[in-house]
């Protein structure tokens, strides 16, 4: 096996590290939804699919049902099939590697992968596993660290996780809102749900702002 | 498995990077100011006012959600 790029390793290590870091939030929301330390770890284990697991936490947490926070966290978890368009024809993997490949493939990996793109395929690739790998590795233990800790609060609003897990969510939000149309969107959506709580049954106004996705993204000049 | 045509279409792709940022939107809104479907205004509210105000001065992830996590325990608790 080739020695591994320095500075390939570093950036897995350090993203992997900071990234793996939020999964203590996530822990924590899910214990607050009412989730088992076991339930939460199997769901960190499993989806490994950060903003998925939030909105699972957040919209059972919120009275919703399991079939509306499925659809919200598949919604979610779409982007993840273009970067599996990206990362195909450079990992050719078959087989079992495929199936672990395919786990470990999301924002951050495919993200590094790229970065890589000056230093050739193979740090590339390289990028893409330790990366992949680190992330899993962090934010599963982390998800344990927060469950582990949340469950010894007790009471969750005398702790202030619940402005915690809204301010978690909003923390993931916002460096993804790059410019006005954006955070317009975000407001109407946010309104939107708002308003509709009371008229649907729960986890309903959440799914229904992706209207709002489709109508803004089909007239925005690309 | 969905044709690549249909995946790589510009008005897609569009759509889906706003479709994160308008659930995540929901459930911050959904999660601060309402309580079992109905419109509550309590303590979560100013964690999150506090957590904005971190946000906008650049303040670290944690320090975030550390701050809304504070002030809503405090005036829980007063």
């Amino acid at each position: 096996m080739s020695r591994v790029n320095r500075a390939t390793a570093t950036q897995s290590f350090g993203v992997s590290f900071t990234v793996g870091l939020y999964g203590t939030a996530f822990g924590a929301a899910s214990i607050a939804a009412g989730f088992s330390v076991l339930q939460t770890c199997l769901l960190s284990l499993l989806t490994f699919s950060g903003a998925s697991q939030f909105a699972v936490a957040g919209i059972m947490g919120a009275g919703g049902t399991a079939i509306s926070a499925i659809a919200t966290a598949s919604l979610l978890g779409t982007r993840n099939m273009l970067y599996a368009l990206r990362m195909a024809p450079l990992l050719r993997v078959t087989g079992i590697k495929k199936v672990i490949a395919a786990h470990i493939t999301i924002d951050e990996s495919t993200g590094v992968a790229i970065s890589q793109e000056k230093l050739g395929t193979q740090a590339m690739k390289q990028g893409f596993w330790l990366t992949g790998f680190g992330v899993y590795t962090f934010w599963n233990s982390f998800t344990l660290l927060g469950a582990l800790g949340a469950q010894a609060m007790g009471n969750p609003s005398a702790w202030g996780l619940d402005a915690a897990v809204p301010a978690a969510f909003l923390g993931l939000l916002w460096p993804n809102l790059t410019n006005n149309f954006e955070r317009v969107l975000a407001v109407s959506a946010l309104v939107m749900a708002v308003v509709l709580s009371p008229v649907l049954s729960a986890g309903l106004p959440i799914i229904s702002t992706v209207v709002l996705a489709v109508v803004f993204g089909w007239k925005a000049r690309i | 498995m969905i044709p690549e045509k249909y995946l790589t279409n510009p008005r897609v792709l569009r759509i889906n990077t706003l479709i994160p940022i308008v659930l995540m939107s929901a459930m911050v809104g959904v999660q601060t100011v309402t309580e079992n479907g109905k419109w509550v205004i309590d303590q979560r509210l100013a964690g999150i006012a506090v957590a904005v105000v971190a946000l906008l001065l650049k303040a670290p992830y944690f320090v975030v959600m550390v701050s809304a996590a504070l002030t809503s325990a405090l005036l829980y608790r007063l």
